[in-house]
């Protein structure tokens, strides 16, 4: 009877779309799909403001007494008679990284797939709060305002590192910046209740609102990894909200939570800090995992290697997130017994990430592999997160990390994850979906071109930084040139910047395909791929409503090349390969 | 076409209960986190630092708001009453219920926001007069949890009226309890929170 109703409802929606005014259909919609686009448009826009802020770091740290050509177009505030000021290279590197974690990657990874993918990979209409998901998107807009305007305010933007440790980030006298670092506590603020309203959504919509015969363990990848990261950002982002808070007070109404003169504790703030922080590196990287398991597996016409292994490692790494943020504290003076237990908690995670990544191996292992744009990127994702995970192995021991911390291998590290892992994951996901999304394709051999040179500048640009780090190239430093242990390594860093421009050039011609492809793209078919998974059996794009009757579904996710299919080398989870297609399948 | 093998199959459930009780459970996972963090800093800073906490009943009244705990737990319970009277289509119940809820919890606040001017204003603290959010530790603590949980309340309230006003409509009955069902978990939830507060705020 359920299904009836379901099913009558769907009906409603799919009228409903010719009546809705433009304001209700593209603007304050509740359709999950018009809002996932909205968080695609916003999120690519925040990823060009982050990275356009690396290059201004990336021109002080290679040229640091050369004036900054164009510098002119600066207030005076941030780039006085050419030279960038150490106060704005502190907001930079700060600006730089709430914003790519915050804004940018952290919304697209699940404010565009977690909305566009979860109704439609388990077969349902909508969300199962579509009003809330709304009001998850437009909290977030006066969030990305505030952090853009903190850049003009007296004292400029935040300048304490993206971690705000305090007291640096509690008294304004330390960094010279009082309003800035408030507009960006009321932002996060913000954005952990967007992220909440988020997280409830999906986490909702995945227990009670799968298609029929749409068990747990036929859930694509791609949708273990975003509920997982749901509950993660669930249980997280109230912590740092209530931290961001007392911060808050103590910046504004004269508290002293974590100043030391008033009795408070700076230590304080960053366990609270790191026990958000921790579980966030895994909801920037978990669904970048489903989505790779799955471009891979649809890019080798193979099911995914050790599909249930995938699904408890993901858990896995889950919950052992929750227990090991202390391994980013060794140097706060901890007792080193409780360093040890943090080390070796950390080293565990290891476990379910190899677990994770033979698999993408095994499943790539002897397959009909089709090297499109997204398994290019989705390859690509799985050798930049080996590296990235391997380096943290190293620093999760309290001796190795003692020497590097705080230095440039830290940097490398972060990003051999975060736009190596990702990012990269992203990008696959952009180009894969892009068609189901818009209704066409993106231009292959632009795409092709968009990897390779992303490929190489990416690691040009951050390989280099462990060795520098090694060297001891402090983390945030302003100039390094002044130091007698750096001055060896003012080439390395030349050519970094130099990498680095290029890595940018390219985020143009990959912008340039996108919009391009919007308008002018080849049209797509309903599943270009040859996939599996549910979206690809609707139109593209999909109507409001997804579909006119639900799906059934009748085995799991991944069944490429499946023995009892002769005609093709897919079957679609609501396909039985005893019975002929559905009408409107392919 | 392939469904007729299977027409009728109900949507797969993880839990046998309705979507807005889920969704609300799940809310208040994270709304346990947020107090989970000012609960847990608060322990912190009062056992882990060396400065000052008033003796109970010093500074705080532990009288009146006991008074005060006593009403959001009679509120609690004409929430459930509430919820009774819906199950059982009993209208006048639906709408008395609902009502003394919602003047319960607006009792409350107006207690609490009596208690707080009569601190700011009166209360003897460290040889000064008043005791603010400026107090310390102490007074840090104190106003941040107190006011979170007021501001939950306050919430709480304002849907609260919302669904008296429903009530006075008819809009609830038997067949339309999910609403009072799930407001309730909210209710006892906030109500729940102010007992954990009143323990380690007032009176250890």
């Amino acid at each position: 009877m359920a299904t009836i109703v379901a099913e009558a409802t769907g009906q409603a929606i799919l009228q409903e779309e010719h009546e809705q005014s433009f304001l209700r259909k593209y603007i304050f919609s509740t359709d999950h799909k018009v809002i996932a686009i909205q968080f695609l448009f916003t999120t690519l826009f925040f990823l060009a403001v982050g990275g356009f802020l690396a290059m201004m770091m990336r021109y002080q740290i290679a040229w640091p007494d050369q004036p900054i050509p164009g510098g002119g177009i600066f207030p005076e505030s941030m780039v006085a008679s050419g030279y960038i000021l150490p106060e704005f290279y502190n907001s930079l590197v700060t600006m730089h990284g709430s914003i790519m974690v915050f804004l940018a990657i952290m919304p697209m990874l699940v404010g565009v797939y977690a909305n566009y993918l979860i109704p439609l990979q388990l077969g349902t209409h909508d969300m199962a709060f579509p009003r809330l998901n709304m009001y998850s998107f437009w909290v977030m807009v006066p969030a990305g305002i505030l952090t853009l305007a903190s850049f003009f305010v007296v004292g400029g933007a935040a300048g304490a590192g993206w971690t705000l440790y305090a007291p640096l980030s509690a008294r304004p006298d330390l960094t010279g910046v009082a309003l800035g670092q408030q507009m960006w506590l009321v932002a996060i603020v913000l954005i952990g209740l967007s992220s909440i309203f988020g997280s409830l959504n999906y986490i909702t919509t995945v227990i009670n609102m799968r298609a029929p015969g749409m068990t747990w363990f036929r859930m694509p990848l791609t949708i273990w990894a975003l509920f997982i990261t749901a509950i993660l950002g669930l249980l997280a982002m109230p912590v740092l909200s209530a931290a961001g808070i007392m911060l808050l007070f103590d910046q504004t109404i004269g508290t002293s939570f974590f100043l030391p003169e008033g009795g408070g504790q700076p230590l304080l703030w960053q366990h609270l800090f790191w026990f958000f922080g921790h579980p966030e590196v895994y909801i920037l990287i978990l669904p970048a995992m489903g989505f790779t398991s799955e471009i891979l597996s649809v890019g080798s016409r193979k099911p995914v290697f050790g599909y249930k292994a995938m699904v408890w490692a993901i858990i896995g790494i889950a919950f052992l997130g929750f227990i090991v943020w202390g391994h980013h504290m060794f140097q706060s003076g901890m007792n080193p017994t409780l360093g040890l237990t943090f080390t070796v908690s950390t080293l565990f995670i290891a476990v379910p990430s190899a677990i994770k990544t033979f698999n993408w191996m095994g499943t790539m292992w002897r397959g009909n592999l089709h090297f499109h744009t997204p398994m290019l990127f989705a390859i690509g994702f799985v050798a930049m997160f080996a590296i990235g995970g391997l380096s943290g192995i190293f620093m999760a021991s309290t001796p190795v990390d003692i020497y590097i911390h705080d230095t440039y291998f830290i940097v490398a590290h972060i990003h051999y994850v975060l736009f190596g892992g990702s990012l990269f994951a992203l990008f696959a996901a952009i180009y894969f979906w892009f068609p189901k999304m818009f209704g066409r394709m993106m231009n292959e051999k632009l795409g092709k071109i968009h990897f390779w040179t992303t490929m190489i500048f990416f690691n040009l640009v951050f390989f280099p930084m462990h060795g520098v780090g090694m060297v001891g190239m402090m983390r945030r430093i302003y100039d390094s040139t002044g130091y007698a242990h750096l001055q060896g390594i003012g080439g390395t860093n030349e050519l970094m910047t130099w990498s680095a421009f290029a890595l940018y050039a390219t985020g143009f011609l990959f912008a340039f395909n996108f919009f391009w492809s919007i308008f002018k793209g080849k049209k797509a078919e309903a599943n270009p791929w040859n996939a599996t998974t549910l979206e690809w059996q609707t139109p593209s794009p999909p109507k409001h409503g997804n579909w006119a009757e639900v799906p059934v579904v009748y085995h799991g996710p991944h069944e490429y090349s499946h023995p009892g299919v002769t005609d093709k080398d897919w079957l679609a989870q609501n396909e039985r390969p005893d019975l002929p297609s559905p009408a409107g399948g392919h | 076409m392939a469904h007729a093998a299977t027409a009728g199959r109900a949507p797969e459930r993880g839990l046998d209960v309705y979507t807005q009780k889920v969704g609300m459970w799940v809310f208040l996972c994270s709304e346990v986190m947020f107090f989970a963090g000012l609960i847990g800093s608060y322990v912190v800073l009062r056992f882990g630092a060396a400065d000052v906490w008033a003796e109970p009943g010093d500074v705080l009244a532990i009288g009146i708001t006991a008074v005060n705990t006593f009403i959001l737990i009679c509120s609690s319970v004409t929430m459930v009453k509430a919820f009774a009277a819906a199950e059982a289509d009993d209208q006048k119940g639906i709408r008395n219920y609902l009502l003394a809820t919602t003047l319960l919890g607006a009792l409350f606040l107006g207690i609490q926001v009596y208690e707080y001017t009569e601190l700011v204003l009166h209360a003897e603290w460290q040889g000064s007069h008043g005791f603010t959010p400026q107090a310390g530790l102490y007074g840090a603590t104190f106003y941040t949890m107190t006011g979170f949980h007021g501001f939950h309340v306050l919430l709480g309230v304002v849907c609260l009226a919302w669904a008296t006003k429903r009530a006075y409509a008819g809009h609830w009955g038997k067949d339309n309890t999910h609403g009072i069902e799930v407001l309730g978990l909210y209710w006892h939830f906030v109500d729940l929170v102010w007992i954990i507060l009143f323990t380690i705020v007032y009176l250890i």
